[in-house]
């Protein structure tokens, strides 16, 4: 590939790569992102090339193995072009009757679309599937177009043109302000504003300065700077290149978790193919600005996302965090001038660029600008990346892109922020997804976790997970953040086992205090978060567990006993013969008694008692009703011994 | 380095740009406690007894002394409900891993902190690092290093290094707040041992 040495370059590449593309060529795309390939798109993505072989359709049809497409539940999933076609689901056995009817005859596959749960209807379109219709797919919107590991792909949809106009018809300074003006705000977590840290990290007195991509995701449920990493990866190079540029940087690093291997590789082939077109590099596009990125492989310790401790490992030291009274913009890496910015954020700079600053702040709300790519995981319909405008409240979030809760439970709350956000209820469903508006709510915008929980979940355990989380997680420097947690943590399980006492959710509350006051650095500032947003809004459920020693939910082990109602139970023996426990007391016409001290709580008998007995039973708080003596437990069958 | 005028408790205190609180305080003879803090050793700000509140910007915060660096008319106060309450607080942690250590006990009674609080923790070591930073620092040996993070983060000798360096040095010791060091020295020495009377032979 020659290099391209102007924008003008740049531009004749793309209109002789968009002439050798025919748009009404049927394409067949499926979603090969991390998601879809657990559920199998690799063995999807073998019978789709060797079917278009078989149905001698070789050079007819393309097929693109793309990023990811966000409806994780229903994967893998393809979508045939020019028509959008959507297919769901898909199976290797499915293929040859799509190749066959849809890419030969022209004719929809009614079996493999999305049906509306509610209407039943069939839905065609990926664009009207409601998963879809109600998002604004800015910044994620390319994954499910392109080939990450193909420039041409992400050329022909315009890539790179940003950094062009940039380079050849904007100063940096010009580029800072339009990036200040976009009141773009940091979508790592905490929100600060992209253009104030940059302007800072340009103004910082020294020579060298280093721009970083923080690709540290870590949150538990949380992938969606993966997938655009995976999928998207130009996007992200592209407008860290841009930041570069107003900032006055000539290296970059990309921090990556080691565990996203398909994020490292396909990174790793775009910097490859960047600089091969000269868009990294030595004068890139003719500009005289010079550029390069590394790619920096992180060994997995969560506290690393924070920006200092990552710093720090990219110096090859342990991730630790430093004190933050400097800002890393002024000394960061090596003590020099080092702005961070998470992949959504970089990814977005070149939206941009492209269309102003003023198209960018019409989106979203008033101190939330433009979009926020969110994972949507727990119990929620469908599952997966959503990118929506900021300002939409969480109950669009959940119901109409996410499509309500399964199993016609009750939605309890949804958790925002990760192990640093907090529990929003339901009487806060009409909170505005926007940095302040979830801060005042007693959680946080976060990175973009959004795990949604129903009835079925116990509050005071969710508050211990994530505690459990943080104390293998924090990296143990500081007293406030590793003896806290700790002692939150002991706090938390006794209060789960049945063992709290009064007075516990004021120590929770006081251990908060100091944790958030003291701590070095933001994991342990934010690390109470869960505790004071369940104890917020979820008291009752701590008052429950401490003074009842029932938990509501049916969650905490310790707090529950299983029983079989001796009116209901038909002596079906099912749950007799599954209990892994040999717990069950019983046999034919027998009703069943569970023996409390073999029983080890695990639930088996509650699932499989048959619905319309409704035997067994979970119960909280109270004691297990006394077995009915032995000679009561026979059961008459009359119809039977007819 | 130019001159900054702050205030520490009320009194004007004079400081070069680039020194802390803790510094700045020192200097002018006002006493704020600290544990991880050594004057050969680069500030480290672990054990935040040395947690401060200042008034900067309209706005109240509570800083580390040992890190945070004075600026022109910052406004600190060395002692206030809040950073009573906060070391109090961060005194019994300590003290559930150490209750009998001298230097917590004294602190303890300052601030009325109540050393059964917490239930006894199974080390005796406060993490405060002056003998794994001292002996990276000042000996430039790394013979005594972290392992493992969070709430399982413990020192440890490194035998290889331990057993050529430290039997003439040990000056980590007396820096020690509590018992740890010298009970993660001894349990290193006997590990280190040429031949421990009843090692099992191995089989390999």
């Amino acid at each position: 590939m020659p290099r391209i040495n102007s924008p003008a370059e740049l531009e004749e590449l793309r209109k002789d790569i968009l002439s050798k593309r025919d748009p009404d060529k049927p394409c067949i795309t499926l979603c090969s992102g991390t998601a879809c390939h657990a559920s199998g798109s690799e063995d999807v993505a073998a019978s789709i090339e060797e079917e278009i072989k078989k149905q001698g359709l070789s050079g007819k049809v393309d097929f693109r193995k793309t990023g990811c497409h966000g409806f994780c539940e229903k994967g893998p999933i393809v979508v045939i072009h020019p028509e959008k076609i959507c297919y769901l689901q898909i199976e290797p056995k499915d293929v040859p009757e799509i190749i066959s009817q849809t890419i030969k005859g022209k004719k929809v596959v009614e079996r493999l679309l999305y049906t509306d749960p509610s209407t039943n209807e069939k839905i065609i379109h990926e664009f009207e599937i409601p998963f879809y219709k109600n998002q604004e797919r800015l910044v994620f919107g390319s994954n499910g177009k392109i080939d990450p590991k193909s420039i041409d792909d992400y050329l022909a949809l315009g890539g790179y043109s940003a950094l062009a106009k940039a380079l050849s018809q904007m100063t940096p300074e010009q580029v800072l302000e339009e990036v200040k003006k976009s009141n773009l705000r940091g979508r790592g977590g905490g929100g600060f504003p992209a253009g104030r840290k940059w302007e800072e990290c340009r103004n910082a007195p020294g020579e060298i300065r280093y721009v970083i991509v923080n690709a540290d995701e870590g949150d538990p449920g949380a992938y969606m700077d993966r997938s655009l990493l995976e999928g998207n990866p130009h996007s992200v190079l592209e407008g860290l290149t841009i930041g570069a540029y107003a900032i006055g940087s000539h290296e970059g690093y990309i921090y990556v978790r080691q565990e996203y291997p398909l994020a490292v590789e396909n990174v790793g082939i775009a910097i490859k193919q960047a600089q091969e077109h000269g868009l990294l590099g030595k004068n890139i596009l003719g500009s005289g600005f010079d550029f390069t990125v590394k790619v920096h492989r992180g060994a997995g310790a969560f506290v690393s996302g924070e920006s200092s401790a990552l710093m720090t490992a990219i110096e090859g030291r342990v991730g630790e965090p430093r004190p933050k009274y400097i800002h890393t913009a002024i000394k960061g890496v090596r003590d020099k001038p080092s702005c961070l910015n998470n992949v959504e954020t970089w990814a977005t700079v070149p939206l941009i660029i492209n269309k102003g600053a003023d198209w960018f702040a019409q989106l979203g709300t008033e101190g939330s600008k433009g979009t926020k790519i969110f994972s949507l995981v727990g119990k929620v319909n469908n599952t997966g990346l959503v990118e929506v405008p900021m300002g939409i409240t969480l109950r669009d979030i959940i119901y109409k892109l996410g499509g309500g809760i399964p199993g016609d439970k009750k939605f309890k709350a949804v958790q925002t922020g990760g192990p640093s956000g907090g529990c929003i209820p339901e009487e806060q469903l009409d909170v505005k997804v926007d940095f302040d508006e979830l801060a005042k709510a007693g959680s946080m915008m976060g990175s973009g976790g959004m795990i949604v929980m129903d009835e079925d979940t116990c509050m005071v355990d969710v508050a211990r997970y994530f505690l459990d989380f943080l104390s293998d997680e924090s990296c143990g420097k500081c007293v406030p953040c590793r003896e806290g947690i700790r002692q939150m943590l002991k706090i938390l399980t006794n209060i789960s086992e049945g063992k709290g006492k009064e007075g516990d959710i004021e120590i929770l509350e006081e251990l908060s205090q100091v944790t958030r006051d003291a701590s070095l650095c933001a994991l342990g500032k934010t690390a109470a978060n869960p505790v004071l947003s369940t104890i917020r809004y979820f008291r009752d459920e701590y008052e429950a567990h401490i003074q009842e020693k029932r938990c509501p939910a049916y969650v905490c082990k310790a707090l529950i006993s299983y029983y079989i109602d001796p009116e209901k139970c038909k002596a079906c023996m099912i749950c007799l013969r599954q209990c892994p426990a040999g717990a069950i007391i019983g046999g034919k016409n027998q009703i069943h008694v569970i023996d409390q001290e073999k029983c080890t709580k695990c639930g088996t008998c509650f699932e499989v008692c048959p619905p319309r007995f409704g035997a067994a039973k979970k119960i909280s708080g109270e004691p297990v009703p006394p077995p009915i003596p032995e000679e009561a437990r026979m059961i008459a069958r009359e119809s039977k011994e007819k | 380095m130019s001159e900054i005028t702050l205030q520490i408790d009320g009194r004007e205190v004079k400081a070069e740009e680039g020194m802390t609180i803790l510094e700045a305080a020192q200097s002018a003879g006002i006493y704020i406690p600290t544990l991880c803090h050594h004057e050969k050793l680069e500030p480290y700000g672990a054990c935040r007894i040395c947690t401060v509140e200042i008034e900067a910007r309209g706005r109240t915060n509570l800083v580390a002394a040992c890190l945070y660096p004075v600026e022109q008319n910052l406004v600190v106060r060395t002692r206030s409900e809040r950073v009573d309450k906060t070391r109090k607080v961060l005194l019994e942690l300590m003290l559930a891993h150490a209750p009998d250590a001298a230097e917590l006990q004294d602190l303890a009674r300052e601030y009325g902190a109540d050393k059964g609080r917490f239930e006894k923790e199974s080390s005796f070591c406060i993490l405060c690092g002056l003998c794994v930073r001292y002996c990276a620092e000042v000996k430039k040996k790394n013979a005594i290093g972290f392992v493992d993070r969070g709430t399982r983060r413990e020192i440890i000798f490194i035998p290889e290094i331990a057993s050529k360096e430290c039997w003439d040095c040990k000056e980590c010791f007396p820096l020690c707040p509590t018992e740890a060091l010298q009970a993660t020295f001894l349990l290193t020495k006997a590990l280190m041992s040429p031949s421990p009377p009843c090692a099992p032979e191995s089989e390999e």
